[in-house]
């Protein structure tokens, strides 16, 4: 399944939107942190887990989904919230923790709902899984058209949470589809250290279900196997588990100093910084470098416009802290 | 305090835990750490560090994210003889493995009536104040003193987790360690100096289930353990100022609970604030001023008050989780209103 122009320009737009967002968020999160890094300081203070690298996986798999669709995100959710159209300004406002963000600064960064969109994340390991399975068992219910995906990392892969919720898509023949994105490292554990088998897609075995993996951080090609398993899902032919190669060019929080890297490793994996990569690529298959930079420009500027929302907007009143408990 | 003398050795907790668990393990070969991140990377809050280097990656060992399965295993392995001392990274995750916990390694000696037993620590961090939201700044600490058959302990100080870890990992019962990430002594999520104290190099344990009077006072007691500690001892410097004689209880540990040490020094001053950084119903704070009133409630000249996180998820905005979080100021509020 290859994409169409429109939706090749649609991934590219979607991932220099997360890239410059996340870019901005980076140099924001900084803000008041030094000299000495004290994560409680700034304007966004708390955990931050960047996604640039990861860009694909998003991009690749949320081009066949639409707004009625159900994605279940991880701890590490900007890239995945962007391309499953989460409003960006509400999105930005969120981790400034501001009222005008998704939950009034209630959640953070890693607790991004958004019902709009259908679009919930979790920073507990593994439990974006099980709530796809609810989600694409309500919609066969429901007998309502959508299916769900849940975005996890290959640690997550080892958590009892996935395997449960790929006995119960199997069992059930849910419209629900696992994509791990494939970082090959969950903080400072390389994937090999940590995983009984070398891939994650031969897992779909055990579990009845078809598992594919996807090397290369390579857009098109997740978008390939993504569209293959989304169409089935819609058909009600049920679930596939996907491993995409993805790379993390962050560390695994801000403040991360990376001293379990590998020497060399992260140079090589911006050599093969797939936004750069792309833009190449498109510009082969016959795009104008206007075309392209014009994108740039228009995520510029809806990342600048994000921002500048976020930090505009008030702090809700604190005593709001005790509300939204329950509804 | 500036102007340390040359031969104190002042340890943060991090670097205190690390101490007791390399010494023990030199001490006795059945000793093995295992948990997320805790071998090269040193534990996220730094409290495996050298462990790895000094013991090699079998005594010191990265499980993948799968507490179920690595708590679990601790629980084998401890009764089959060895001692495990298991890292649950934030307390927070207990959601996706408290049966290995509460079922398993809380209640297997009670189910053998006493003949096996299951000798391991669980360690995990707690508590909030950096802005890391509800699932990564919890303290929990009446949900594990509320199920019998593991001990929970969480020191204030560097000296007490040396002596706590040790005594932990020598006890022949599962030991829940819960430390805070605030008195880490990690700069990176902003520490209390106040937990980085003079720490012996040789091996010594602190009593489980002992209290500590950390100030005499005479005019009200202020009861709390790890975080709450510090903010009670700010709080008593300064009613101190205005001529209050605050008595500062820190608890050490929740299970055992030490309760004739509160309920001696209630007799003495007659008032009672309890300073908790968990959910503030059906928790310690509770369970303490329950103490005080079950015993005798005419030592009491004002109604007890609890200083504590209110009953809501914590938030993300820092002024918001300001706002929820116990300070001095409430503390000293708490009091004026008796
Ligand atoms: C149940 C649980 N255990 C541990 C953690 C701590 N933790 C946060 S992210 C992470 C690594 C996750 O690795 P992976 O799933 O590969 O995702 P990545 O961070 O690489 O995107 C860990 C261990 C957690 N949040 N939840
Ligand atoms: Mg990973």
């Amino acid at each position: 399944m290859q994409p169409t122009k429109e939706q090749s320009l649609w991934m590219y737009e979607n991932m220099v939107v997360s890239r410059r967002f996340e870019e901005a968020i980076e140099k924001a999160y900084l803000e008041g942190k030094t000299p000495a890094f004290n994560m409680a300081n700034g304007p966004i203070p708390g955990e931050m887990h960047l996604s640039n690298g990861q860009e694909p996986v998003a991009v690749g798999v949320c081009a066949h989904l639409n707004a009625d669709d159900i994605v279940t995100a991880t701890h590490r959710p900007h890239h995945q919230a962007i391309a499953k159209g989460v409003d960006l300004k509400r999105m930005a406002a969120e981790i400034f923790g501001k009222s005008t963000g998704l939950s009034g600064g209630r959640g953070g960064h890693m607790h991004l709902i958004d019902p709009a969109v259908n679009f919930s994340c979790s920073g507990i390991i593994g439990e974006s899984c099980g709530p796809a399975c609810g989600a694409a068992l309500s919609r066969t219910i429901q007998n309502k058209p959508g299916v769900a995906v849940a975005f996890l990392g290959e640690g997550a892969a080892n958590q009892g949470a996935f395997h449960e919720a790929l006995n119960l898509a199997g069992t059930w023949k849910l419209p629900v589809v696992f994509v791990i994105e494939d970082n090959s490292w969950g903080i400072s554990v390389p994937k090999a250290e940590a995983t009984a088998v070398i891939r994650n897609d031969v897992r779909a075995a055990g579990y009845g279900m078809p598992g594919h993996y996807v090397p290369g951080n390579d857009p098109h090609a997740i978008f390939d196997v993504a569209g293959e398993a989304i169409a089935r899902a819609r058909k009600g032919e049920g679930p596939t588990l996907i491993e995409a190669e993805t790379y993390r060019l962050a560390g695994h929080f801000m403040g991360d100093a990376e001293q379990y890297r590998p020497k060399g490793e992260k140079d090589a994996l911006f050599a093969k910084d797939p936004i750069p990569k792309m833009r190449e690529r498109l510009l082969a298959e016959g795009c104008t470098a206007t075309e392209l930079d014009e994108i740039e420009q228009r995520a510029d500027s809806l990342v600048a416009d994000a921002i500048t929302f976020a930090r505009e907007s008030d702090y809700a009143p604190e005593s709001d802290a005790l509300t939204a408990v329950f509804v | 305090m500036l102007d340390q003398p040359t031969n104190e050795r002042r340890l943060t907790i991090a670097r205190a835990m690390a101490e007791a668990m390399q010494q023990e393990m030199q001490r006795d070969p059945r000793v093995f750490v295992m948990g997320e991140d805790i071998a090269g990377f040193g534990g996220i809050f730094g409290n495996t560090r050298g462990l790895f280097e000094k013991f090699g990656k079998e005594r010191v060992r990265d499980t993948p994210i799968s507490e179920t399965g690595f708590i679990s295993a601790a629980v084998g392995a401890a009764m089959d003889g060895m001692r495990p001392v298991v890292e649950l990274m934030f307390v927070d995750f207990f959601g996706v493995c408290f049966d290995a916990i509460y079922n398993q390694m809380a209640k297997n000696a009670y189910f053998s009536g006493g003949n096996a037993s299951v000798p391991m620590v669980l360690m995990t961090s707690t508590g909030g104040g950096y802005s890391d939201a509800g699932q990564h700044s919890q303290c929990l600490y009446g949900t594990f003193a509320h199920l019998p058959g593991m001990k929970v302990v969480s020191p204030s100080n560097a000296y007490d987790a040396k002596g706590l870890m040790t005594a932990a990992i020598r006890d022949d019962n599962p030991v829940v360690y819960m430390y805070h990430k605030q008195l880490q002594g990690m700069g990176w999520l902003g520490t209390e100096p106040g937990a980085t104290l003079n720490t012996p190099q040789e091996g010594y344990t602190v009593e489980i289930g002992k209290a500590k009077v950390v100030r005499a006072g005479s005019d009200v007691t202020l009861v709390g353990l790890a975080m709450g500690v510090h903010n009670a001892l700010k709080a008593a410097d300064k009613l101190a100022e205005e001529g209050v004689n605050a008595e500062v209880i820190d608890l050490v540990s929740l299970v055992p609970l030490d309760r004739e040490t509160v309920i001696n020094s209630v007799a003495k001053t007659g008032r009672l604030i309890v300073i908790d950084e968990d959910y503030h119903s059906y928790g310690v704070s509770g369970e303490i001023i329950a103490t005080v009133t079950e015993h005798d409630v005419s030592k009491l000249k004002a109604s007890p008050a609890r200083v504590t996180f209110p009953d809501v998820p914590i938030p993300y905005a820092k002024h918001m989780e300001q706002f929820c979080l116990p300070n001095p100021d409430k503390i000293i509020a708490a009091y004026r209103k008796m």
